[in-house]
C-alpha cells in the first residue's frame, strides 16, 4: 500500500516536472521568436516608411535653405564622408601603433594591464560622455568651435578601443615561427613588424576600420556637441576649400535625422528614408566584415 | 560593438594560454644583438612611436576625466551636493538644480529595462546556442547583428513612430476615470523602457551566446547520462556553468541602458518627473541632449554636473565589469 502511494507521488511529480518543462521550452520560443520579430519588424517598417520619402533628388541634392523647399541629404552624405576619413586617418595610424606595442614590445605587466583596463573603460563610456567632454576640450585646449574636425578628434577617442583590439587579436594569431624566422634572418624588429607582422594581419586592420565606420556612421550623441547642424554641401573652388570644409560645422546623416524627427510632421518620411540609407550602409558594412573574416580563415 | 565585446572575450579566452607561450618564448630568445637589416636608431625611434601611440589611450581617459571633474564639480559644489543629488526640483530657468528625479528615473529606467530585455534575450541565446537547428542559427544570428548595428537615433524614430501611440493607448486605458492624471501623449517613461530593453537585447543575446558555448561538452554529456533532459540540462547546468559570462552581459546592458541618450530622447518627455510609469521623464542623458543648444552660463554648468553624475554611474559600472572578468580569469 505504501508503495503504491509512493509510486503514485513520484508519477505526480514526474508529470510536474514535464510539465514545468513544456512551459520553459515554450518560454524560450516565445522570446526567440520576439527577437526575431523585432528585427523583421524593424526592417519592414523601415523599407515601407522610408521609401516614401525616397527619390533620386533626395540622395543627390543637398536640403535647401529655410523656407524649406527642397529636401536631400547629399550634404549629410560629404558631411558623414569627412567625418569617416578624417577620424580614421587619426585614429587607425595610433590604434594599430598601440596594438603593436602591446604584443611586440611590451612585457605582460603593469603598463600592458593598464593600457588593457583603459581600452575596456573607453569603450564603455556612453557617446554623450565623448560629446560633453570633445565640446569643452577641443574649444578650450585648440580653440575649435563647432566643427568636422572637433567632431572628428572626438569620435577618433571612440573608436581608438575598437581598433586598439580588434588589431591586436589578429597580430596575436600570426604565427610564433613567423617571428623567429624572421630574426633568425638578421632582421630587427621594426623590420620584422613591417615586413611580416603588419602584412600578416591586414585582415585585422581592415576590420577593425570597417567596424569602426559602422561605429562613425551609427553616432548621434556625440557629434550634436561638437560638429554641429550645418548640411550644405562644401563650396569647393580651389584646393585648399578641401581643408576648409573640415572647420566648419556638418551634420552626419544620424544628426539630420534626428533633426527631421524631433520637427516632425511632414518630415518624419524623410527621417525615414534616411534611415533607410543607415540600415543599407550598416548591412553592407555587416557583410564586409564576414566577407574579410571568411577570406581571412580560407587563408590560413 | 557588442559583438566585437563579444567577440574579443571569446578569443582572448582563446588566446590567454596562447599569450603565456608568446611571453615564455620572447623570455627564451637571446637579446636582439643581430646585425641586421634596419638600424639601432630607427630602432629606437619606433620603439617610442609605438609606446607614445599606446600612451594616448591613457592620456584620453585622463583627460576626459579631468575634464568631466574640472566642468562638472563647480556647479555642485555651488548647488551643495546634496541638494544637487538629492533636490526633487529642477528649474534651471530660476536656478534650482535638484536632479534626484534625474537620477532615479535612470536607475529605474534601467533596472526595467534589465528585467525584460535580459529573460528575452537570455532566452533568445539558449535558443541559438542549445536548441535552434544550425539553418535557423544562420538566419537569426546576422539578425541579431543588425539589430546590434542599427544607430540608436533609428531606434528612437521608431519608437515614436510604433511605441508611442501604443504607449498613449494604454495610457489611456489605465487613466480613464483618473480626470487628474497629464496625459504625457505616449511620450514617458513605459515607452522609453521598452525601447531601451529592445536596445539592450544584443548586447545580452551575443555575450550569453558566447558563454553558454564555451561551456564543456562534458558537463552536457554528464548531464545527459545522469538522466537529465535537454530542458533540465540547460537550466540546471549549462545556465549555472556560464553564470559569470552573463553577468557580464547584464553588466554591459546596464552600462548601454544607462548611457543611451538618443534613442529615448523623443519617447521619454520633457518633463524632470519622477519616474512613474506613465509620467513624462528626463532622464540623465536625455536632460543633457534636450537642454544643451539653449543653456548657458549656470545652467550650461549644471548640465554638466549631470554629465559628472552620469560618468561616476558609468565608471563604477567598469568597475565592477572589470571585478567580475578578473574573477573569471582567476575561476580559469
Amino acid at each position: 500500500m505504501k508503495a503504491l502511494q509512493t509510486n503514485n507521488a513520484s508519477n505526480l511529480k514526474i508529470k510536474q516536472h514535464r510539465f514545468v518543462e513544456i512551459l520553459l521550452k515554450i518560454f524560450i520560443w516565445v522570446c526567440a521568436l520576439l527577437t526575431v520579430s523585432f528585427v523583421v519588424g524593424i526592417i519592414i517598417y523601415i523599407l515601407v516608411k522610408g521609401i516614401e520619402g525616397m527619390s533620386w533628388n533626395f540622395i543627390s541634392t543637398p536640403a535647401a535653405a529655410y523656407p524649406v523647399e527642397n529636401y536631400g541629404i547629399l550634404g549629410n552624405i560629404v558631411n558623414t564622408l569627412y567625418l569617416i576619413v578624417i577620424t580614421l586617418v587619426i585614429a587607425t595610424p595610433i590604434g594599430v601603433g598601440a596594438a603593436i606595442y602591446l604584443t611586440e614590445y611590451a612585457k605582460q605587466g603593469r603598463l600592458t594591464k593598464i593600457i588593457e583596463f583603459t581600452t575596456e573603460t573607453l569603450s564603455g563610456i556612453p557617446s554623450i560622455i565623448y560629446g560633453l567632454f570633445g565640446s569643452v576640450f577641443f574649444y578650450s585646449v585648440f580653440k575649435l568651435n563647432y566643427s568636422i574636425l572637433a567632431g572628428s578628434l572626438t569620435l577618433a577617442i571612440m573608436i581608438l578601443p575598437i581598433i586598439i583590439r580588434t588589431t591586436q587579436e589578429s597580430i596575436k594569431t600570426v604565427p610564433i615561427m613567423y617571428r623567429e624566422g624572421a630574426m633568425g634572418l638578421g632582421a630587427t624588429r621594426w623590420y620584422m613588424i613591417r615586413t611580416v607582422i603588419l602584412p600578416c594581419s591586414i585582415e585585422g586592420i581592415l576590420t577593425s576600420v570597417i567596424l569602426s565606420i559602422g561605429r562613425i556612421v551609427g553616432e548621434s550623441a556625440a557629434l550634436i556637441f561638437t560638429a554641429g547642424l550645418a548640411y550644405n554641401l562644401p563650396n569647393i573652388t580651389g584646393i585648399g576649400d578641401i581643408f576648409k570644409k573640415a572647420m566648419d560645422q556638418g551634420a552626419s546623416l544620424t544628426v539630420q535625422l534626428y533633426q527631421y524627427a524631433a520637427r516632425g510632421g511632414e518630415e518624419m518620411k524623410y527621417a525615414f528614408s534616411t534611415a533607410l540609407v543607415l540600415v543599407i550602409v550598416v548591412l553592407i558594412i555587416n557583410v564586409l566584415t564576414k566577407i574579410i573574416a571568411r577570406g581571412f580563415k580560407k587563408v590560413k | 560593438m557588442a559583438i566585437i565585446k563579444a567577440s574579443a572575450e571569446a578569443i582572448a579566452a582563446n588566446s590567454s594560454s596562447e599569450t603565456e607561450k608568446l611571453a615564455s618564448v620572447k623570455k627564451q630568445k637571446p637579446k636582439n644583438t643581430i646585425i641586421g637589416v634596419g638600424n639601432g636608431l630607427t630602432e629606437k625611434i619606433m620603439h617610442i612611436v609605438f609606446l607614445i601611440c599606446s600612451s594616448v589611450a591613457i592620456i584620453a581617459l585622463l583627460l576626459i576625466t579631468i575634464y568631466m571633474i574640472s566642468s562638472g564639480a563647480p556647479i555642485i559644489s555651488k548647488v551643495g551636493l546634496k541638494d544637487f543629488i538629492f533636490g526633487d526640483k529642477w528649474a534651471p530657468t530660476k536656478e534650482i538644480f535638484g536632479i534626484s528625479p534625474m537620477i532615479l528615473t535612470s536607475v529605474f529606467g534601467t533596472i526595467a529595462a534589465i528585467l525584460i530585455g535580459v529573460p528575452i534575450g537570455l532566452m533568445t541565446s539558449v535558443f541559438l546556442a542549445e536548441i535552434a537547428p544550425k539553418s535557423v542559427v544562420k538566419v537569426v544570428q546576422p539578425a541579431v547583428e543588425l539589430l546590434a548595428g542599427i544607430p540608436s537615433v533609428i531606434y528612437g524614430l521608431l519608437g515614436a513612430m510604433i511605441i508611442k501611440p501604443l504607449s498613449y493607448k494604454i495610457e489611456m486605458l489605465v487613466f480613464k476615470d483618473n480626470p487628474e492624471h497629464i496625459y504625457t501623449g505616449g511620450a514617458n517613461m513605459f515607452s522609453a523602457v521598452i525601447v531601451l530593453a529592445i536596445m539592450i537585447l544584443p548586447t545580452i543575446i551575443n555575450i550569453s551566446r558566447t558563454a553558454i558555448i564555451a561551456v564543456p561538452e562534458e558537463y552536457r554529456e554528464a548531464s545527459y547520462g545522469l538522466g537529465a533532459t535537454h530542458i533540465q540540462t540547460i537550466f540546471k547546468v549549462i545556465l549555472p556553468a556560464a553564470k559569470s559570462g552573463i553577468a557580464t552581459a547584464v553588466v554591459l546592458g546596464v552600462g548601454r541602458a544607462i548611457g543611451e541618450a538618443m534613442a529615448i530622447i523623443l519617447v521619454a518627455g520633457n518633463m524632470a518627473n519622477m519616474p512613474e510609469a506613465f509620467n513624462s521623464v528626463k532622464f540623465l542623458t536625455t536632460g543633457v541632449v534636450q537642454e544643451f543648444a539653449y543653456s548657458s552660463g549656470v545652467h550650461r554648468e549644471a548640465l554638466f554636473g549631470i554629465g559628472l553624475v552620469l560618468f561616476v554611474f558609468i565608471m563604477i559600472i567598469n568597475i565592477v565589469l572589470n571585478l567580475i572578468l578578473k574573477g573569471k580569469a582567476k575561476a580559469k
